[in-house]
């Protein structure tokens, strides 16, 4: 009836085969990083048998993530890549500890960890940034809850607002920034807050191409320059392999990582270079059954019940 | 500039009418009196000080009781909003007694509190209470949930969040309840100071009836008008256009 997978109640994980992964090369990698020259022992970001199900409307259980096993290393910058509905977003959701997995584990350095933190923060597609706050008070925000006093948070404030060639904007209000800026005041707000990881969730797909092009390059920049672990997820695989160390692939529903590729091409790359456009043609050529998956689903169904994360039994 | 022609040419429309059916003697003066007796009040008022002093206490009156309504209302409304047992039951509760003129709470509140202020300030806040809670319940729901998400996020919790958080956001979208309460407490404050020796601008218009100055009586009406008027026009007003400027929001018409 519904492609999307039921599973009993009584028991909510499934004893199928999974696909193994494909083997991660941990090898040198092309940007000097004194963090991620040396590989080390216990990653910054671990998921561990990371599985969320939730009832429907209907009273069935639906498995939305299965058994995700991720690690990520300190200054890493994985994408994760799959097609709409394969939970991707609700992962992020998920690590970010704004909702809660139904079972398995985040691991930032090797401990669990439970609920929100710090130590992660997650950038939204629509920014989300406060319209009551100037530029200056929303980069502050994090540093303010965590009573970081006010000369201290302002110097700080000061120094990641340059850092997205944001400085002039100090006094303005969100709503006189175009989409772009909003971004970058985004990631600066989330730098501000000094988190191990950021987590990144499609926050370029409602701008326009050029303005993305130059986020790409300022995110790279900001990347090599803060030595900050990101992970970061789009559906848009040219991005994914322009941006990231490493890109991994979900299936659609359930969300399982169905392969991971390694991306061993020099910084800075552009999206119009021919080896990333090659890379991105072995992984969309992998993405391409899960979208068709996902589309039938669509047909199927009529209506597609979108994985709103937040919305979990 | 025209704007401003318009009002004068329509208030002086207003008053001349108002003189002339005064002049034609249709009525006698004590049941219809004219501008210059109303003035004379007015000025004899604030002379004697009687009120400056009914101002003042009445405002006293209304600020603790909006304020107490606005207080509890918000904590009220967000409980309800977040609360699914509390939206299901006190909803429909909240939504029928915004029906009864806060008035009608006046003989228990008499009988509670006694023949004092408390009674009076029962009667305000029961007036404007419930116009705050569903303002805010129904403006916690319309509030984006990202705001809320970004805030948890970047680490506020528990009264931060809601005070750094979860109150400005949802201000756009509770500014026309507290707005609408700020009128029930007004009214519902004016009537229950006229049913009780109070000092307030309630007993100032009922000493006019008693002493049958009906001079005074719409002497105190205009103040009345006047100070709902001025709240309105430069707190509410006022923060709706702070709003505008912060958000980027359309002003409205």
């Amino acid at each position: 009836m519904s492609n999307a997978q039921v599973v009993p109640r009584r028991n909510p994980i499934p004893a199928e085969p999974r696909i193994p992964a494909r083997a991660v090369k941990l090898g040198p990698v092309s940007v000097g990083h004194p963090d991620r020259s040396a590989p080390t022992l216990v990653s910054k970001v671990g998921l561990s048998e990371m599985c969320l199900s939730y009832r429907t409307q209907s009273g069935e259980r639906l498995l939305a993530l299965d058994h995700i096993n991720l690690q990520v290393r300190a200054g890493e910058f994985v994408c994760i890549v799959g097609p709409s509905g394969c939970g991707k977003s609700t992962l992020l959701h998920l690590i970010a500890g704004l909702q809660a997995q139904t079972s398995g584990q985040v691991l930032v350095d090797g401990h669990p960890v439970q609920g929100l933190g710090t130590d992660r923060i997650l950038i939204f597609q629509e920014h989300g940034l406060f319209p009551w706050l100037t530029v200056g008070e929303n980069v502050e925000f994090g540093m303010k809850m965590k009573g970081v006093p006010k000369a201290e948070r302002q110097e700080k404030m000061r120094h990641y607002l340059r850092l997205v060639h944001l400085a002039k904007f100090e006094k303005s209000y969100i709503h006189q920034l175009s989409g772009g800026m909003k971004q970058r005041v985004a990631i600066a707000r989330a730098l501000a807050t000094e988190p191990d990881v950021l987590l990144m969730d499609e926050p370029f797909a409602a701008l326009d191409a050029q303005t993305r092009d130059l986020l790409h390059d300022e995110l790279e920049r900001i990347w090599s320059e803060t030595g900050r672990t990101i992970i970061f997820v789009t559906h848009n695989v040219r991005e994914a392999v322009r941006l990231g160390d490493r890109v991994v692939l979900l299936t659609f529903r359930p969300g399982r990582v169905k392969s991971e590729f390694p991306v061993n091409l020099p910084r800075p790359r552009s999206l119009e270079d021919p080896e990333v456009a090659l890379a991105a043609r072995e992984v969309l050529d992998e993405l391409r059954d899960e979208i068709n998956r996902s589309l039938e689903a669509e047909y199927n169904e009529g209506v597609k019940p979108h994985i709103e994360p937040g919305n979990q039994a | 500039m025209k704007r401003a022609a318009r009002y004068v040419i329509f208030y002086a429309a207003l008053l001349g009418l108002w003189a002339l059916l005064a002049e034609l003697k249709i009525w006698p003066p004590y049941l219809f009196p004219t501008p210059w007796g109303v003035a004379e009040a007015l000025y004899a008022g604030f002379q004697d000080h009687t009120y400056w002093i009914a101002i003042r206490v009445s405002l006293q009156r209304v600020l603790i009781g909006y304020g107490i309504s606005v207080v509890l209302g918000m904590i009220l409304g967000l409980g309800v909003a977040s609360n699914k047992f509390l939206e299901e039951t006190m909803g429909g509760l909240l939504v029928s007694l915004q029906s009864l003129p806060s008035i009608c709470w006046w003989p228990l509140a008499l009988l509670w509190f006694g023949l004092n202020q408390n009674a009076i300030l029962f009667v305000v806040i029961m007036g404007s209470l419930l116009s705050v809670t569903l303002a805010m319940e129904d403006g916690r729901k319309q509030m984006p949930k990202i705001f809320g998400q970004a805030g948890r996020n970047l680490g506020a919790k528990g009264f931060k969040l809601f005070w750094y958080v979860l109150l400005p956001a949802s201000l756009p979208f509770i500014v026309s309840g507290l707005k609408q309460g700020w009128a029930f407490a007004w009214r519902s404050l004016i009537t229950a100071e006229m049913l009780y020796l109070s000092l307030g601008l309630g007993q100032v218009l009922m000493m006019g009836r008693d002493l049958n100055d009906m001079s005074a009586v719409i002497a105190v009406m205009l103040l009345i008008i006047a100070i709902g008027f001025v709240v309105d026009g430069v707190v509410f007003k006022g923060m709706e256009r702070h709003l505008q400027n912060r958000w980027g929001l359309a002003p409205a018409n």
